[in-house]
């Protein structure tokens, strides 16, 4: 892999930098790869447009931000109607479908994944957790990072306490991950 | 870890067990960690009422015998200068860092600049000279802070880190050795009571007894005489101020550091430094790919100027290309240093992001041809 860009986007609060981190380290510490992250926020801690900026890499990273995301995890409409056209083509777009209602259109140019992480993240216990959702979805669809990898990350990043709910939460994202990937196979069979 | 995080650990693993200093985006993250910290290991975290104050507690702290730091960013930094002067004139051991955003004023607080490059010089007012020390990853942010602790010993006065927003907040991976190199406070070797003068030593550094070990000790930023106190007249100024700046000069050597890629046989230089240096890297690569002989020249060390160095590529190379988070500061450095040998050529981003790799690309195709 020479160098992949990711974009997280959402509002603070939601978990978006956290996600970038345990994407990050598990590249780094588990999987032995290069990664960059930067982050760029507003004044407010909450509520303000937030995203997350990794580079992943087996070579060296030399220019640290994401120049045109090969893959962007968007968590709301704002994030996705300001940063959703700056996917690289042949990217691909994972969108909590809860929290971006207006749908995206489907594009020759780029995949979009709608991932409803919100409800998924509310039947294993707390919504908070929406964010771990995507991130198993990203695993998943991305095969960016190993599976072991990252719940490792998690164990490591996540409070206290909330190990199992985000590991449940992980799982849930990473199945209906699998599931997209493999409707999109049977799509392309048929088509 | 982040940038900001290796930072305060670096210090942290350099000795420092005093941090005073006033929060401030994009360097707060470095007062964080030291609050969390330092009662850990028994130092001290303080947060003062500002950055004056700052920058003096951290004079008494040194002055008492631990290895002391501050760190902010643009306005602090502006803040901490009157005080900057009197480290130097009492030769202070201490590490100032800046992480530096876009300005002037309060400008831009949580996005990147590199326009205190020149104010890192020439801030603080009188003849003096500095040292400063610019990284360009987590990694170097460490080992940069390590360093300026040993600088700061070695040649008892106030070492600056100059980093900036992506590098203080990015995260990266960073490497911490079990034992980092450790340069101890230059003591005097006679005991004391039998005198209270401390004359330089060879290499024109005086020793330095902290308060409270029985030397007569008087520290004062008014011109004085090698007991500390105040001779104000011409003939001991000559003799202080050109010590103080000779002793950095004339350890030039010592005190800098540069890496190089492919510069020999170069026709094109990229000359930069912190994060700048990073993006002008890959644009040298990409030249590369295109057959276009470029190579690199990193500062490390920004303050004192590597013109030795700089006019001795200058005279086998067609240009050097200088990006840099500014209307053009070490630029000029360049150009003095090169002396007409060779044609350089600013490239200025006036900050709250980075150059774009092919800006830079372009500047290096045009300068090849």
């Amino acid at each position: 892999m020479k160098r992949l860009e990711v974009k997280l986007a959402g509002f603070g609060g939601q978990g978006i930098i956290l996600a970038g981190q345990i994407i990050g380290q598990a590249a780094v510490l588990f999987d032995q790869k290069n990664a960059v992250l930067t982050q760029s926020y507003g004044p407010a801690s909450r509520g303000g447009a937030c995203s997350a900026d990794l580079i992943i890499s087996e070579e060296e990273i030399l220019h640290p931000l994401v120049l045109k995301p090969q893959v962007m995890v968007v968590m709301s409409q704002e994030a996705y109607d300001r940063y959703a056209s700056e996917v690289a083509e042949g990217g691909m777009l994972l969108v909590d479908a809860d929290l971006v209602p207006v749908l995206p259109r489907r594009s020759k140019k780029r995949d979009v994944f709608a991932i409803p992480a919100t409800r998924l993240a509310e039947e294993v216990g707390r919504r908070i957790v929406a964010n771990i959702v995507m991130l198993g979805s990203f695993a998943a669809l991305t095969g960016a990072i190993s599976v072991e990898a990252v719940k490792r990350s998690i164990l490591s990043l996540v409070p206290k306490g909330t190990e199992d709910l985000n590991l449940q939460a992980f799982e849930r994202g990473y199945e209906y991950g699998k599931r997209l990937a493999a409707d999109k196979r049977e799509r392309s069979i048929k088509t | 870890m982040s940038g900001d995080i290796a930072c305060a650990e670096g210090a942290l693993s350099a000795g420092c067990r005093f941090f005073a200093g006033y929060p401030i985006t994009p360097a707060t993250e470095i007062a964080e960690r030291m609050a969390e910290r330092m009662p850990q290991l028994g130092g001290v975290y303080i947060q003062m009422e500002d950055e004056i104050a700052s920058m003096n507690a951290i004079l008494g702290a040194s002055w008492g015998g631990l290895r002391a730091m501050t760190a902010t960013s643009g306005p602090g930094f502006s803040l901490m200068m009157e005080n900057l002067g009197l480290g130097i004139m009492t030769e202070t051991p201490c590490v100032l860092v800046n992480v530096q955003r876009g300005g002037p004023s309060t400008g831009l607080p949580t996005l990147v600049g590199q326009g205190d490059m020149m104010q890192a010089r020439w801030g603080t007012h009188g003849v003096y000279e500095i040292i400063a020390l610019s990284p360009s990853s987590p990694q170097e942010f460490f080992d940069l802070t390590v360093r300026a602790f040993n600088l700061a010993e070695k040649y008892r006065t106030p070492v600056l880190v100059m980093a900036d927003e992506v590098v203080g907040h990015m995260t990266e991976r960073v490497t911490i050795p079990e034992e980092v190199p450790c340069f101890p406070r230059r003591k005097p070797e006679f005991p004391p009571g039998d005198r209270s003068s401390f004359p330089p030593d060879e290499d024109l550094v005086p020793p330095m007894a902290n308060v409270g070990e029985g030397y007569h000790i008087h520290v004062t930023g008014l011109t004085h005489d090698e007991r500390g106190y105040p001779v104000t007249d011409e003939v001991t100024q000559e003799r202080l101020v050109r010590r103080l700046v000779e002793k950095i000069r004339g350890h030039k050597k010592d005190i800098i550091r540069l890496e190089e890629k492919g510069v020999e046989g170069a026709e094109v230089i990229v000359c930069s430094y912190g994060i700048s240096a990073r993006v002008g890297l890959w644009a040298v690569e990409l030249a590369k790919r295109e057959g276009i002989k470029a190579g690199m020249l990193k500062l490390l060390t920004v303050w004192p100027f590597p013109e030795e160095r700089v006019r001795e590529v200058a005279s086998k190379v067609k240009a050097f290309v200088v990006p840099e988070i500014n209307y053009g500061q070490i630029a000029l450095e360049v150009e003095r240093s090169a002396g007409g040998r060779a044609e350089v050529i600013p490239l200025n981003h006036m900050g709250g992001g980075l150059h774009e790799p092919e800006d830079i690309l372009k500047a290096i195709r045009k300068a090849a041809r």
